[in-house]
């Protein structure tokens, strides 16, 4: 019956060894117990969509109505897309997943300790696992709008090619792992004051407005050519880069001359930029649990 | 016999905060009221349990048993001092936490088997068990949310009694649910016992305590009363002279 049985009966006990009751290896440690997170990561999902009649048809319907909305205001109502964006369509909805990838990580990673704290108060196990299930969960909820960008963009005669799914990857990985930073910081900290919890929200506002989405990267490098700070400023956005390299993927390829838009679509240091901020976002990964670590301490008596 | 269980000067303080948001904290500041008052809810507690050991941890409310607990468990951390345990530590903690209402209860017995560290193998070989365990019939394959409490209490005592540890923790009663099944967890407990885990057990109920327990101790505002015998623990606290003398917690009486 029990684990430590065998070693009852053996002539030369064999004991599990003696160690701290609170041990916790942070990251590691939900790695450790993939499975759980597995389960966990699961049954959010299914749990979603538990008792609507159409079921996961909704996460295709949610994305699709927010499409269609944006699309139909910023293209038919006000005209935004012009020659520049063509496909706007497309450009759009670069845009859309990875800003909704990146907020709802950060928002709901964000609340996700708080949320989990009948788990959390009773029962040992890595709090770092909510951030993490949270934007597990998060990308699995992205991949409906990613199908529907692909259909969409080989409608329109889009054939991939392995430098723009690199960047695609690039812009995946980067706010996955930006977001999931930022997540573990005020997840730990919105236990301590509430408050946290709404610059979360106050901040993710901005997002969908501080991105080349419903304006091409262009009209940004146009309209700040005298004063190239504000648009040096506007690029050390990391979401702005991801959309960027969203876009180089699907929407690039589709463009009407996609030689000029690669000139004046994108900055000339899109890879390198690419890189250095996947890198910095790993750093601040890193710098994250040391903060998370820090303060978990006295989480489970302030919750 | 080695120690399963190790508490070395263990102390735990709690920060109360009686106000939270920046105008109540000033105002609190000029009419120079404390803002917050620190405690220690486990003091200095030093005790060690021996494999095999059945140790019942009692104390009034607020004593910081459940502090003392948790330390074990490891949700928390000691302030100072330390606190060593061997090998897996689970049981009757929070039954029943982490279930999703939407999800059935089969889903949430295996969801509530791996929060409680088990594995996918482990939970595949006692999933029968559990799920005879629980006897909710054609209940187990429905959302949780459409449960009766007793029902929803039967299903995380199933998974709960069915961790394989090797040190065995309990904070609640002993038994739920109806008196078939609060038989059912009685005799369950009494197999873990005698299969020779290490089991630490909160309880207020000297008869679940005696029929249990073959050692008692005593927390007193957060520090070590009393270390000894079942029936002399039960003496200290004067928990034998009651003239109420209901114990409902029912391990002892009730068969």
């Amino acid at each position: 019956m029990m684990a430590a049985s065998t070693t009852m009966e053996g002539t030369t006990p064999e004991l599990p060894p003696l160690v701290q009751a609170s041990h916790n290896n942070g990251l590691l440690e939900v790695f450790r117990r993939r499975y759980l997170l597995r389960l966990l990561v699961r049954s959010t999902v299914q749990a979603r969509y538990q008792g609507t009649f159409l079921g996961w048809f909704w996460s295709y319907l949610q994305p699709a109505v927010r499409f269609c909305m944006y699309y139909f205001v910023f293209q038919v109502l006000i005209g935004r897309g012009g020659p520049d964006v063509y496909p706007f369509a497309i450009h759009l909805v670069c845009g859309m997943v990875i800003v909704h990838f990146f907020t709802e990580t950060f928002n709901g990673g964000t609340r996700s300790l708080v949320s989990n704290r009948g788990l959390i108060v009773k029962l040992p196990m890595p709090r770092e696992l909510f951030p993490v299930a949270n934007m597990l969960v998060c990308l699995w909820q992205t991949t409906p709008m990613l199908v529907i960008t692909i259909f969409v963009s080989v409608l329109l005669g889009w054939t991939p090619d392995p430098l723009g799914l690199l960047a695609a990857l690039m812009a995946i990985l980067l706010v996955g792992v930006l977001g999931l930073a930022l997540a573990l910081m005020f997840s730990v900290a919105n236990v301590f004051f509430r408050d946290f919890s709404k610059v979360t929200q106050t901040l993710t506002q901005f997002t969908t407005f501080s991105v080349p989405m419903i304006y091409p990267y262009s009209m940004v490098a146009d309209r700040f050519s005298k004063v190239p700070e504000v648009a040096h400023l506007y690029m050390l956005n990391p979401v702005a880069e991801a959309v960027l390299l969203m876009q180089r993927c699907f929407w690039l390829p589709l463009t009407n001359d996609p030689a000029v838009s690669r000139v004046e679509g994108f900055p000339p240091d899109l890879w390198s930029r690419g890189v250095i901020m996947l890198v910095l976002s790993f750093v601040a990964l890193g710098l994250a649990q040391v903060w998370f670590s820090k303060l978990e301490r006295r989480v489970p008596e302030r919750l | 016999m080695a120690n399963f269980i190790e508490v070395e000067n263990a102390t735990k303080s709690f920060t109360m905060q009686y106000h939270r948001s920046i105008k109540q904290i000033a105002l609190a500041r000029m009419r120079g009221m404390k803002t917050h008052d620190r405690f220690n809810a486990v003091d200095d507690v030093s005790c060690t349990v021996q494999q095999g050991e059945s140790v019942g941890l009692m104390g009034l409310n607020g004593s910081g048993k459940s502090t003392l607990l948790k330390l074990i468990s490891g949700v928390m951390q000691p302030d100072s001092g330390r606190v060593m345990t061997r090998g897996r530590v689970a049981g009757l903690i929070a039954t029943g936490a982490g279930f999703q209402s939407q999800v059935s209860g089969r889903d949430n017995l295996w969801l509530n088997a791996a929060i409680l560290g088990m594995s996918e193998a482990e939970t595949r070989r006692k999933m029968d068990e559990i799920i005879d365990f629980a006897d909710l019939g054609k209940f187990i394959d429905t959302p949780v949310a459409y449960y009766s409490s007793g029902m929803k209490a039967r299903l995380g005592f199933a998974v709960a009694i069915n961790v394989e540890a090797d040190i065995f923790i309990a904070d609640e009663a002993l038994a739920v649910g109806d008196r078939p099944f609060k038989k059912k967890c009685k005799l369950k407990m009494r197999e873990i016992r005698e299969n020779g885990t290490t089991i630490f057990f909160v309880s207020h109920a000297p008869g679940a305590v005696i029929e249990l327990c073959d050692r008692v101790l005593v927390l007193e505002k957060g520090k070590l009363g009393f270390d000894g015998g079942v029936q002399e623990g039960i003496k200290y606290l004067h928990y034998d002279d009651g003239d109420d003398g209901d114990d409902d917690e029912g391990l002892g009486q009730d068969d």
